[in-house]
């Protein structure tokens, strides 16, 4: 089974800030339908001190750990906690691996799936980030033994399909919560920047294999 | 927009490095974050700290209520925003004597997150800490998921009381205690006649249509329970005091404290017309102000609108409402 190394993946974690930075605008437009407007601002201000403080060589866990440690330290809000488990814990996974191949991909995901959700309070279903995560680890770990391609494709499609799936949810977490039925209609804004950098974690992947 | 900006990104630090140069008597930045704001009484031996925090863009709340028998240390949020764990564990840290810190804070997602993650830091470092979670909203859940209200402007009165009653060398689970007390006998609700916008986006959050307000927004434009035909401001005033009335256990021979506040865009002088209406409602019906705040005590950016919080007194709350009090959003002399 491929592989792709863990040294010098660091890489990979800039492209998911680029992916955050220039969606900027999106993400906090669908914010601001239910929520408070201040997704994309403080996803893509984090996201960016983030990657300014990733060196070229650095390996994927020590920029896991370099975005938590910016949203856990300096964005706070509710993304800052969740975002900063589900690295922290991805790092974990990976951190005395040199190689990782779709299995402990897999894995790393399925560990992040679960720092989120042991920080908060949400579960799939509740018009939150997790519904673009959790049914995106199924997909990988469903597909890990088929190699990366097949892999990253069906995560990309999963977390595309959970963000969308929020649409005609009504919120059961967060502030939009508090909306009931005037919360269907909407992305969820964590949903949706959730699928955002899986995909850009995929397209990194994709890159660091050939 | 027609704002006073420079960088949009840096209009928090701006905010704290003026807030800091303005009131310099009353407070100071944490050497170790600066996301903390500290009272100059701040980590004081023998007494209980009182900690806050919350997003930005509501001043005078949250920094503005560090301070003399107040808030000892704020954390510091981006605007609309919790702040970091380590922003409430340094206020923590800084603000324990030794005889622990109550964290009194308002109900939001991230806010919860945050303090639960520093609260468990700090009890690593041998901090004890109690919270209290503010839910005064009124519109934002049904009584019967009070657990789920939002916290509002009635987070000014809890820090008050809390505050008072640390200063009297109350032990860490009584200030808690008291805190609840405070937080349980207020009520809250909001009217917002027009949004507000996040300078980095540039557009506003939501939209209320012009001769249109809605009853019941929240203090980041949350959609309230009404949106309906902008009344003349008594029965504005009127239909604010209803809801409270119809949520709050009040009865004739009361006294309670009322805290009218603007969102940041009215006019004061349209608060004092509020203010004139609900206190002659509630004389009608017997309820007496014992003590009043009317002025922009808990904004939201430049939304256009007001708060009324009612606090129920009783003479524990009345007492600890009166003690002197200092900071650069609230003042209170003991009454002669």
């Amino acid at each position: 089974m491929t592989g792709f190394a863990n040294a010098g993946s660091g890489i990979v974690v800039r492209g998911i800030a680029e992916a955050v930075v220039s969606n900027r605008a999106w993400l906090s437009e669908i914010d601001g339908k239910i929520g408070d407007g201040d997704h994309g601002n403080n996803m893509a201000k984090g996201f960016a001190r983030a990657a300014e403080r990733i060196g070229d060589g650095d390996r994927l866990d020590a920029a896991f750990a370099t975005v938590t440690d910016v949203l856990m330290g300096e964005i706070g809000g509710s993304m800052g906690p969740l975002y900063g488990m589900f690295f922290s814990d991805m790092a974990d996974v990976v951190a005395d691996e040199e190689v990782i191949d779709p299995a402990l991909f897999a894995r790393m995901l399925a560990a992040g799936c679960e720092g989120v959700m042991a920080i908060g309070e949400a579960k799939a279903g509740d018009k939150c980030l997790l519904d673009a995560l959790v049914p995106a680890v199924a997909a990988a770990e469903e597909t890990a033994s088929e190699g990366f391609p097949v892999m990253l494709a069906a995560m990309r499609q999963a977390a595309t399909d959970g963000r969308d799936s929020t649409k005609d949810m009504i919120a059961r977490i967060g502030r939009a919560s508090r909306l009931g039925e005037r919360s269907r209609g909407v992305l969820d804004a964590g949903a949706a920047s959730c699928c955002l950098i899986l995909h850009a974690l995929a397209d990194g992947v994709e890159k660091r294999l050939t | 927009m027609q704002r006073l900006l420079n960088d949009p990104d840096d209009i928090v630090d701006e905010t704290v490095a003026g807030f800091l140069r303005a009131h310099r008597d009353l407070v100071r930045l944490s050497d170790a974050n600066p996301r903390v704001v500290l009272s100059h009484g701040c980590g004081e031996k023998g007494r209980v700290g009182i900690v806050t925090g919350g997003g930005s863009g509501h001043e005078p709340a949250f920094i503005g209520y560090t301070g003399r028998n107040l808030v000892d240390a704020v954390a510091v949020g981006e605007l609309f925003s919790s702040p970091t764990a380590k922003a409430f564990l340094e206020a923590i840290r800084a603000a324990d004597g030794g005889e622990g810190v109550a964290v009194l804070y308002g109900n939001y997602a991230g806010d919860n997150m945050n303090v639960k993650m520093a609260a468990r830091m700090a009890a690593k470092e041998g901090i004890r800490v109690l919270t209290v979670v503010a839910n005064d909203d009124v519109c934002s859940a049904p009584q019967a998921e009070r657990g789920l209200r939002r916290g509002v402007a009635g987070e000014i009165l809890m820090w008050k009381v809390g505050g008072a009653c640390a200063a009297r060398g109350a032990s860490l689970e009584d200030v808690q205690k008291v805190a609840q007390a405070a937080i349980d006998a207020t009520r809250s609700v909001g009217v917002g006649l027009a949004p507000c916008t996040l300078p980095a986006n540039g557009k506003p959050n939501f939209e209320i249509a012009p001769g249109k307000m809605e009853i019941g927004i929240g203090h980041h434009g949350e959609p309230g329970t009404d949106v309906v035909e902008l009344l003349p401001a008594n029965d504005v005033a009127d239909r604010m005091l209803d809801i409270i009335l119809a949520d709050h256990q009040l009865e004739a021979g009361d006294e309670v404290c009322v805290l009218l506040s603007g969102l940041g865009a009215t006019p004061v002088n349209e608060l004092y017309v509020l203010y004139d209406r609900v206190e002659s409602q509630l004389e009608t019906r017997e309820i007496r102000v014992h003590r009043s705040f009317v002025g922009n005590y808990f904004t939201s950016l430049e939304m256009m609108g007001a708060t009324l919080t009612v606090m129920k007194l009783d003479p524990q709350l009345k007492e600890l409402i009166d003690m002197e009090a200092e900071s650069p959003g609230l003042t209170v002399r003991a009454k002669s």
